[in-house]
């Protein structure tokens, strides 16, 4: 990675110019150089840089989820993850979630399903469940899992981790909002799914 | 009219853009990059009311990446002649509401415009401004009509001897809050001109309607305007008509001779995009002893901006509803220093049911008569205001099979006694009313040579799933099997059609798209079936057949019932169960209606218990401008939810037997959950949302 660059042209007064950097950026597996204004959110370098359009701004607040990508496999809402921090990361998005031209299980339940309308939450909607099916499995409890009272509460492995019900399912995916209101069927597609 | 025989229609099929939408390859409009683009970011009135007197325009140009300021004095002028006020935009130096559009700047990057937009200075002369939709306000008047081309007022025998007179009365003033649709997707445009005119990339209920928006605004012919939109994330009535923000983009790429690309933030969204109006409505209801109704009335109040007139139909549904021989129901409207509200899903009927139905269960337990009993015992045998017949009415059908699903047997009306630990239990029920509309459309259909056929309609898929609907009409209407048949929609280059918009969609373009389909079929049955190289087309135009159709009353209906729980602690309420049972003609594809009932009712679980904009009195803003303040229901909200359907044969409404399924989902169960409110706790909640603030004090 290159430094930060100031650029030294037209900036008027009291307003500095803008920082670029020169970083290679790693997503769905391809290694993308990419020279970035150090303002630039990852939402908006994968959007308007990349071509990378699955992932959806929805709120630019990170209120919404519809930007969900995985950040080294965890979830990370892009519109709030500025590019310049995440050159030593793999970024995965909805682009990348299928192998070999052949549908993630979670997008074939989603279809199977019917868990979407409009379709703009989707992408963010399906990062957030790999994401969150990682975290279950790894043991991370959440507020309706029985007996957490701290985080770690519920370790791995642990005998007796209670199942991934229908109410974990729901509280753990409620930072990915669907205006169409397709949530029943998004958490009987990622039942489907979870193991 | 007959329905044609269809086995495909009533199949429970995936979307055929499925696919497309879970792997993110589905192009949204701001996902259009053309060459050369630059990026717009409006600038937002920070005063309600008054004049902008500069804007420092200088200043930003002096900003790295920044190609243009556009404010109105140095913008091109449009034409909006007899058009929508809102869309003259920077054509005037004065402000009208607080978030209206004053500037846009043009940069190279989405990063120079947000921070050029976010600096530039206005000044203004700011006037005093009110914002508060408040009952006797001086400024309440009668609009000539409401929307979309209702009687303001109705009346029919003498509603206020019979009140009077009746043994009992329920007199309630109920309230709705201001709403926004907020579709996940935010409105925005993508503009580009060329020699041929303009063309736009926009996220949108109908093309069609953009297109012969834009065309005189800009003084072009329609045909010099295209508009392009294959998917659209959400829409619930804010994209049905082109706002400001499409006017905006078009002008500054005019302005800088490139292509714009424009997205309204969420927080923009607030005010420039439209509204459901806050409402107060005084429902009085006078009954006999038995329940049965001799006055119902119905009086609405509702706020529009000084810039447009939407006066929305908040009675309308009443007229409608119930029998009684005395009716009366009304609309006064108030112009604030407010954004124009506009559609949102289930205009009128949503926050109208909300009262009429709150209500009715007032006027249960005031008679000691079982709810559902009620509304049964006032259905009327005609459409009571009209005296025309009603095409098919199953309201007592979905409140029966309502009933025996849910459980409703055997319920103790007695409120506030149903107590699980910490928790008050009730439950609820509500009806649920939509018109059915059918507009004029077009469409071809074309025979391919390879033996395929392709049907084109400038329809929109906003989630609905009309893409897979009008492939499966098309299907069966040309005896083809589904993945020989192509439909295309979303651009107005396609044949025109009306807007995904009224719950008329399916209905509209499905006709359009029978007729071509009939007419090519005759074609090719006249040629033994042989296509040409070139292909063979044929096409339809429904104007006719619609104006034609007989003026029956023609409405879905549904129930709705609810279970919640209300924590005696902090007076916190959930909806345990909902269930809506709903009689909207033929069901075309289970699978996509179940999702849009469903997720119409969770819209309505949402405006019970979460949706509010709040209006900032000395600021004249929606202070929660954002999914941090203004709450709409997450997936932990919505648990047992369910939507079944009763069979309903309705031959007379079109070529598929359908009624529209878009909007009845969200009419009746903000009331349901309120009832079931009421009925575990004894609270009755009149103004929406059934905040905890709301319930607190009547629990502990």
């Amino acid at each position: 990675m290159r430094g930060p660059v100031r650029s030294e042209d037209n900036n008027g007064p009291g307003f500095p110019a803008p920082v670029t950097a020169d970083i290679r950026l790693s997503v769905n597996g391809d290694e993308h150089p990419v020279t970035v204004d150090t303002r630039e959110t990852l939402l908006d370098t994968l959007r308007e840089h990349l071509g990378l359009t699955g992932a959806k701004k929805g709120c630019d607040h990170g209120q919404c989820g519809a930007c969900t990508v995985l950040v080294d496999g965890r979830r990370a809402k892009a519109c709030l993850t500025l590019t310049v921090t995440v050159d030593d990361r793999e970024i995965t998005t909805v682009e990348g979630l299928a192998r070999d031209g052949v549908p993630h299980p979670l997008q074939a339940a989603f279809v199977e399903q019917d868990a979407f309308q409009c379709g703009y939450c989707t992408p963010g909607q399906l990062c957030s469940a790999v994401g969150m099916l990682a975290e279950f499995a790894a043991g991370w409890p959440s507020s309706v899992t029985l007996g957490a009272v701290s985080p770690g509460a519920v370790a791995p492995g642990v005998e007796g981790r209670p199942p991934l019900c229908d109410d974990e399912i729901r509280e753990r995916m409620s930072g990915n909002l669907c205006r169409c209101g397709a949530y029943p069927n998004i958490v009987a597609a990622i039942r489907q799914v979870a193991p | 009219m007959t329905t044609v025989a269809m086995p495909n229609v009533g199949s429970a099929l995936d979307r055929v853009d499925a696919l497309e939408k879970v792997t993110g390859r589905a192009r949204y409009a701001y996902e259009n990059f053309p060459a050369d683009l630059a990026y717009a970011v409006p600038v937002q009135a920070t005063i309600a009311k008054g004049e902008i007197s500069a804007v420092d325009v200088d200043a930003v140009l002096q900003l790295p990446g920044v190609i243009a300021a556009i404010w109105h004095a140095n913008a091109p002028r449009l034409a909006p002649r007899n058009g929508d006020p809102e869309l003259a935009v920077l054509q005037s130096s004065r402000v009208a509401y607080r978030g209206q559009y004053v500037a846009v700047v043009v940069a190279e990057t989405l990063e120079s415009a947000s921070e050029a937009a976010r600096v530039l200075r206005v000044r203004y002369d700011a006037d005093e401004h009110d914002v508060e939709l408040r009952p006797g306000h001086p400024g309440l008047y009668r609009p000539d009509h409401v929307n979309p081309y209702f009687p303001t007022d109705t009346e029919q025998g003498d509603p206020d001897a019979a009140l009077a007179a009746a043994r009992v009365v329920v007199d309630a003033t109920y309230s709705t809050p201001a709403e926004h649709n907020n579709p996940m997707e935010p409105h925005a445009t993508v503009a580009v001109w060329d020699a041929e005119g303009l063309t736009v990339y926009d996220s949108t209920q109908g093309a069609s309607n953009i297109r012969d928006t834009l065309a005189p605004l800009f003084g072009l012919p329609p045909g010099s305007v295209r508009v392009i939109s294959p998917h659209v994330g959400g829409g619930f009535g804010a994209k049905a008509r082109a706002h400001p923000h499409v006017a905006l983009a078009a002008l500054a790429a005019k302005q800088v001779g490139r292509p714009v690309k424009l997205a309204v933030t969420r927080q923009q969204m607030f005010a420039v995009t439209g509204y459901r109006t806050p409402t107060i409505q005084r429902v009085r209801l006078g009954a006999d002893a038995d329940g049965r109704l001799t006055a119902i009335v119905h009086e609405a109040i509702e706020q529009s901006s000084t810039v447009s007139e939407f006066a929305e139909q908040t009675a309308v549904p009443t007229r409608m509803m119930y029998a009684a021989p005395n009716r009366r129901t009304t609309h006064r409207l108030v112009r604030l220093d407010v954004p124009t509200p506009s559609w949102m899903r289930a205009p009128g009927e949503a926050p109208g049911m909300y009262a009429l139905e709150s209500a009715m269960d007032e006027l249960a337990i005031a008679c000691r008569i079982d709810p559902i009993e009620l509304r049964i015992r006032n259905e009327p045998d005609v459409d009571p205001e009209s005296g025309r017949p009603f095409s098919s009415r199953n309201l007592v059908a979905c409140l029966r099979e309502g009933a025996r699903r849910f459980g409703w047997a055997g319920r103790d009306p007695e409120p506030g006694i149903r107590r699980e630990g910490g928790l008050l239990v009730g439950t609820g029920v509500a009806a649920s009313v939509f018109p059915v509309y059918r507009m004029p459309s077009q469409a071809t259909a074309r025979a391919e040579p390879d033996g395929g056929f392709t049907v084109r309609i400038a329809a929109a898929d906003i989630g609905t799933g009309a893409r897979t609907v009008l492939t499966q009409i098309a299907a069966d209407a040309l005896d083809a099997p589904m993945d020989r048949v192509r439909v295309e929609i979303g651009d107005s280059a396609l044949p025109p059609a009306w807007v995904a918009g009224g719950s008329a969609g399916t209905a509209s373009w499905g006709t359009a798209v029978v007729r071509a389909c009939e007419a090519l079929m005759d074609v090719l049955h006249g040629r033994a079936g042989d296509v040409p190289p070139e292909g063979l087309e044929a096409s339809a135009d429904t104007t006719q057949e619609v104006r034609a159709q007989r003026r029956f009353a023609q409405h879905a209906f549904g129930a709705q019932f609810a279970e919640v729980a209300v924590d005696m602690d902090t007076g916190e309420a959930r909806v345990r169960r909902l269930l809506g049972v709903f009689a909207a003609g033929r069901i075309l594809n289970p699978k996509t209606a179940r999702s849009q009932l469903i997720g119409g009712m969770t819209m309505g679980l949402s405006m019970a218990l979460l949706e509010e904009s709040v209006m900032d009195q000395e600021f004249g803003d929606y202070l929660n401008h954002d999914f941090a303040q203004y709450h709409i229901a997450a997936s932990a909200d919505v648990r047992d939810i369910d939507a079944v359907w009763i069979e309903e044969d309705d031959p007379g409404l079109n070529p598929m037997g359908s009624k529209g399924i878009g909007e009845i989902g969200i009419v009746g169960t903000a009331a349901a959950i309120a009832n079931a409110v009421h009925h575990a706790t004894g609270v009755r909640v009149r103004d929406l949302p059934i905040r905890l603030d709301k319930l607190v004090h009547g629990v502990i």
